[in-house]
């Protein structure tokens, strides 16, 4: 007898094992990123040190209220929360320099090498206090308008300056950005308003 | 002029399937690439708030989550209907998250460990009160950047 060959292995049934983990993976695969609003929380306090009192002028602080029925009270008045991020914009932006929008200060801004000195609001402060009532789905959308009203900004001096959208600029150009437009919301110890617990 | 004729009438080919398994193979390595398995089972019941200005979470090693809502139907008899959170697997106490989050952040490589992120997966009917104990505790454990949880909002 002759060499006799190697029986090849029969690879039909390939496509179905590999068909079996395909659907496997497709059914048990969940594509959503998770995504989020990112923030920093502030760092805590020493347990036997007083809250230091920071003094910041009246008209550089925007007071948003969210009541535990979801309504909302900006600087004294009630307001929509979808009128919210126009109002924030006005504020943090103050561009006719008005005297009941936050001062402005001369800060020196680097436009790549190039040292520019701009008045901006840099002391400005919004303030952000809710009730333990609040839902939190309002505390988010509140939190999300005031987010964009800085991204809106941010992304309008970008296009002036760099004709970009501010998440196209590399790093030096969104800093120089941020010392324009800082971001910053404070958030009050919460109070309990409504009584119930 | 010559013209090329078949000679009687010859079967059509069957289409060779022999590239099929590659085919699939390929579909299969992108879906077990792209694919993340659910981390935890969910032991209470939630339905993220909607936005529009959403950050994507990068490094999934560097995250933890913190579930806040109701429990399960499953879970209410044993658990009640009030708002609870889950850490891991098991329901937990608003008490236990510092020390979660300080075991958490021990077990990381060292390099990572001020990169600790800390999601918070919460129900949008969820009350202000417990996520505000959720943030102290997290302050007091010094995990400062923390996530809402949040899908897209198409429109108002």
């Amino acid at each position: 007898m002759g060499k006799r060959k190697v029986q090849e292995i029969n690879a039909s049934s390939m496509a179905d094992i590999a068909f079996l983990l395909l659907i496997f993976f497709l059914v048990t695969t969940t594509m959503s990123v998770d995504k989020g609003l990112s923030r920093r929380l502030p760092p805590p306090l020493p347990p036997n040190m007083e809250k230091p009192d920071i003094d910041v002028k009246k008209r550089n602080i925007f007071i948003v209220l969210v009541n535990s029925n979801n309504q909302l009270l900006v600087q004294g008045e009630p307001l929509d929360v979808k009128q919210l991020k126009e109002k924030a914009k006005l504020f943090i932006q103050n561009e006719a320099n008005d005297a009941s929008l936050p001062e402005k200060v001369p800060v020196e801004v680097e436009f790549d090498g190039i040292k520019e000195t701009l008045l901006t609001t840099k002391n400005h402060v919004i303030s952000l206090q809710n009730d333990r009532g609040t839902q939190y789905q309002k505390y988010i959308e509140v939190q999300n308008e005031l987010v964009a009203a800085y991204n809106e900004l941010r992304n309008e001096m970008a296009q002036a300056r760099f004709g970009m959208k501010y998440d196209e600029l590399d790093e030096n150009r969104q800093k120089a950005i941020q010392t324009i437009y800082p971001q910053k919301i404070s958030e009050a110890e919460p109070k309990n308003y409504g009584g119930k617990k | 002029m010559a013209t090329i004729r078949r000679k009687g009438n010859k079967e059509v080919p069957a289409i060779s399937t022999a590239s099929l398994p590659d085919i699939i193979f390929m579909l299969l390595f992108f879906f077990m690439v792209s694919t993340s398995m659910k981390e935890v089972t969910y032991k209470v019941d939630i339905h993220a708030p909607e936005a529009t200005e959403l950050q994507s979470l990068e490094k999934k090693s560097l995250v933890r989550y913190v579930y806040v809502g109701e429990p399960k139907k499953e879970f209410k008899g044993k658990y009640g209907s009030e708002t609870r959170i889950q850490l891991d697997d098991a329901f937990a106490d608003v008490s236990q998250l510092e020390e979660y989050v300080v075991r958490e952040r021990e077990a990381m490589n060292e390099n990572d460990q001020n990169l600790l992120t800390i999601s918070i997966k919460a129900d949008r009917d969820t009350k202000m009160g417990i996520i505000t104990d959720i943030k102290q505790a997290l302050r007091r454990a010094y995990a400062l950047k923390v996530n809402y949880a949040a899908t897209k909002r198409v429109q108002y």
